[in-house]
C-alpha cells in the first residue's frame, strides 16, 4: 500500500547511469573507453621513450629492447598499445566532429560509436598484418 | 572548498559575477589543437613502426637519423606528451577531490610530462644530429 502511494507520488523516471544495473549504451562504452585508452596511452608513451632512448644509447640497449618487445608478452602489450592508440585516434576524430557541432543526434552517435569500435579492431589487425609482413612472416 | 553550512547563499550566487576561471578556454583549445596535429602524426608513427617491425639496430637508427623522420618524431612525441598531460589533468580534476592530493597529482603530472618531453627530445636529437 505504501509502495503504491509512493509510486503515485513519484512517477518512474529514468535513472542516471549506474554501472552495475544499467544496460550500457554504446555511447557510454565508447566514452569510458576513450578515457581508459587515453590514460593507458601514458604507458605507451613510456614504451616509445624506452624505444627511442635505447636506440640513442647504443646497440646493446637496443638489443635488450628488441628482446623484450619480441617476447610473446611484449608483443601482447604492444598489441594492446596499438589497439588503444587506434581506438583513441578514431574516437578522437569522432569527438572533434562533435566539437564542430555535427553527429550528436542519438542514433548518429550510436552508429558512429559502433563503427569506431569495429574499425579500431580491423585497423589494429591491419597494422599487425603490416608488421608481420615487414618482418618477412609472409 | 566545502561551502560553509551556515551560509544562506547558494554556490551559484557566490560565483556569479566573478567571471570564468580564465584558463579553461586555453586548456580546451590546446587539447583540440594537439588532437588535430596528432591525427596525421599518429598515423605516420603507426606506419613507421609497423613497416620497420623487427628492424635491427642499424636499420632502426638509419630510419630515425633521417632529418624528416626525426622532425616528425619530435612533433609526434611533443604533441603526444602535451596532449596526454592535458588529458590526465582533466581525469585527475574529475576524480580526485581532496585538495592536497589533487594539487600534488597535478604538479606530478606536469613535472613528469616535462621530464619525459626533455628525455625524448634528447634521444631523438642524439640519433639525428
Amino acid at each position: 500500500m505504501a509502495d503504491a502511494a509512493a509510486s503515485a507520488r513519484r512517477p518512474e523516471r529514468p535513472l542516471s547511469p549506474h554501472l552495475q544495473v544499467y544496460r550500457w549504451p554504446v555511447t557510454m562504452l565508447t566514452s569510458i573507453l576513450h578515457r581508459i585508452t587515453g590514460v593507458g596511452l601514458g604507458a605507451g608513451v613510456l614504451l616509445v621513450a624506452w624505444w627511442l632512448i635505447a636506440a640513442a644509447a647504443g646497440p646493446e640497449a637496443y638489443a635488450t629492447f628488441l628482446a623484450v618487445a619480441g617476447h610473446w608478452f611484449g608483443r601482447l602489450v604492444l598489441f594492446g598499445f596499438t589497439w588503444a592508440l587506434v581506438y583513441h585516434l578514431l574516437n578522437g576524430i569522432r569527438h572533434l566532429v562533435w566539437d564542430a557541432g555535427y553527429g550528436f543526434e542519438k542514433t548518429r552517435a550510436e552508429r558512429t560509436g559502433t563503427l569506431v569500435i569495429a574499425l579500431s579492431v580491423v585497423a589494429t589487425l591491419a597494422v599487425w598484418g603490416l608488421a608481420y609482413f615487414s618482418m618477412g612472416a609472409f | 572548498m566545502a561551502a560553509s553550512k551556515s551560509s544562506l547563499r547558494t554556490p551559484l550566487g557566490k560565483v556569479r559575477g566573478l567571471g570564468a576561471a580564465k584558463r579553461g578556454t586555453e586548456h580546451f583549445i590546446a587539447q583540440r589543437l594537439t588532437a588535430l596535429a596528432l591525427i596525421p602524426l599518429a598515423l605516420w608513427f603507426v606506419w613507421a613502426v609497423a613497416a620497420h617491425a623487427g628492424a635491427d639496430y642499424a636499420a632502426a637508427t638509419a630510419f630515425l637519423s633521417h632529418p624528416v623522420n626525426a622532425g616528425l618524431m619530435l612533433l609526434f612525441v611533443l604533441a603526444g606528451v602535451w596532449h596526454f598531460t592535458l588529458g590526465l589533468q582533466t581525469v585527475i580534476e574529475d576524480y580526485v577531490h581532496a585538495d592536497g592530493l589533487k594539487i600534488a597529482a597535478l604538479v606530478l603530472v606536469k613535472f613528469a610530462g616535462a621530464a619525459l618531453a626533455v628525455a625524448l627530445v634528447i634521444a631523438v636529437l642524439k640519433l639525428a644530429v
